[in-house]
């Protein structure tokens, strides 16, 4: 069993999920889920479990990739480590009046 | 793995694995009498709702369909239907009847409710006597139709729980079983994706004319479901965007292919996986679904929804090792192991199948035992 926090739905994936709480500036290990690849991010924020890290840089107004699908256009610029969810990513469907 | 269960076997053949006796209003002002039935007649249940007066239209045959679905259901052994006029509620007890289950219906009008509670009772009484004589046969979890929706999801949903639910379908499909999913809002963003499940291009195309009207109906009111999909809930727990809900949602119920895309309350004709386009509200589409004549139903959770039906057994599960700790009497299966890695989905799979077995037996499900039994009927437009 690995000490990992955080886990990963497909190679390629820009965010990870946390299954245990991260603190900032916290050095943590994530797997994939079925390859059982590591990745090691150092966190810039407190990322509750169920949050999203970003494992790569990613730039305002890109789609951001999960499951190896698209699920949204980032809002802002993000950092690797940095904690990813409404206040820096929105849907790309729903944006009627925006 | 033992897949032999007892349940009731129906005058038509269909496998329930309740056995419930329902006295079921055929609109909002027979509530109170069912109730008071209900209170006279021990085993029986009153399904008390808010609508069936001046429904017309789809929306009419909507409530009709989920009254007479909720009466065909194979938990249900015998129906007592009370409506303030007997028009209506014949129809509801015609669609019943051809079951081949007791039901009996009764008007207020003319009568007044004293009268029509002492009438329905003595039928309840002898109703119940019947469905207490039953014996319970040997059958087979492929027997059950077992219908999946998720609820309070977060990011564990996607990441745990509904791909092990998954698996379970897949399992239940290759012994022969019946499983039904839906949400037609909640695939959005993954509907290129659900549209290869298909059994065939015109299933396909059947689904995602169905998503494009429903897109167009949110369209056409000046309106968008951001705030809505994905809930606060979904925010809460880590869910930003309704694609990433929507890639979570889909796998729930398995790989195999998709034979039939259902209308609400609409029964699967032979084995296999259905789409059936519902709400994405728990309560609303777990009655869909039993009214369909699914007879258990598996519903993931992340956050922590806590619905229940009636007369189809809810069996919980989520991976959120929090919720498991802190609504742990919800909970009927935790699963927040594949999180830790400490088990597989496969092995997550053993521990939901061992529950819905259980359940099948005849074990109170955590929303059997806390009484819930959210009955609660979509309605398409307003009343005349």
């Amino acid at each position: 069993m690995s000490s990992h926090k955080f886990l990963v739905h497909e190679d390629g994936d820009y965010v990870g999920v946390a299954v245990k709480n991260i603190q900032a500036g916290e050095k943590v290990l994530g797997v994939e889920i079925h390859s059982g690849k590591e990745y090691q991010v150092k966190s810039n924020h407190d990322i509750p479990l169920g949050h999203k890290i970003a494992l790569q840089a990613i730039k305002n107004g890109e789609a951001v990739i999960k499951y190896g699908e698209n699920i949204g256009i980032a809002t802002a610029d993000a950092k690797i480590g940095d904690w990813v969810h409404t206040h820096n990513l929105r849907t790309a469907r729903w944006d009627y009046g925006n | 793995m033992e897949t032999k269960i007892s349940g009731y076997r129906r005058e038509n053949g269909r496998i329930g694995i309740r056995n419930h006796v329902i006295i079921l209003p055929v609109d909002d002002l027979s509530n109170s009498s069912c109730e008071a039935v209900a209170h006279n007649i021990a085993g029986t249940l009153a399904l008390p709702h808010p609508y069936g007066r001046l429904q017309f239209g789809a929306d009419l045959d909507l409530h009709f369909k989920t009254l007479i679905g909720a009466g065909r259901n194979p938990n249900v052994a015998a129906v007592v239907i009370i409506g303030i006029e007997p028009n209506w509620a014949k129809i509801i007890a015609d669609g019943i009847a051809e079951t081949g289950k007791p039901v009996a219906y009764f008007g207020i009008e003319g009568y007044g409710d004293l009268k029509t509670i002492e009438r329905a009772s003595r039928k309840a009484q002898e109703f119940v006597q019947y469905a207490t004589s039953l014996e319970k046969v040997e059958c087979d979890i492929k027997d059950l139709v077992v219908s999946f929706k998720c609820g309070e999801s977060d990011t564990t949903t996607g990441l745990a729980s509904n791909p092990t639910a998954g698996v379970v379908g897949d399992r239940l499909v290759e012994m022969g079983g019946t499983v039904i999913f839906g949400e037609t809002p909640e695939t959005t963003g993954a509907e290129h994706i659900l549209a290869k499940h298909f059994a065939t291009p015109e299933l396909s195309e059947k689904y995602l004319k169905i998503h494009k009207d429903y897109m167009d109906l949110i369209e056409s009111k000046g309106a968008d479901l951001l705030g809505t999909q994905p809930t606060q809930g979904n925010i809460a727990g880590g869910l930003t965007t309704i694609e990433e809900k929507a890639l979570g949602n889909i796998t729930k119920a398995g790989k195999s292919p998709i034979v039939g895309v259902l209308a609400p309350c609409e029964e699967p004709i032979a084995p296999g996986r259905y789409f059936m386009d519902t709400s994405s509200a728990a309560a609303e589409c777990v009655t869909s679904m039993m009214a369909a004549g699914a007879t258990l139903h598996i519903f993931i959770t992340g956050q922590g929804n806590i619905v229940g039906n009636p007369l189809e057994p809810v069996v919980k599960m989520t991976a959120n090792p929090n919720t498991a700790t802190s609504m742990s009497e919800h909970i009927d299966v935790d699963i927040s192991g594949v999180l830790s890695r400490e088990i597989n989905m496969e092995q997550a799979a053993d521990k939901v199948m061992e529950c819905v077995i259980k359940t099948a037996r005849g074990r109170l499900t955590d929303a059997e035992a806390l009484n819930h039994k959210e009955f609660v009927l979509t309605r398409l437009y307003p009343s005349a």
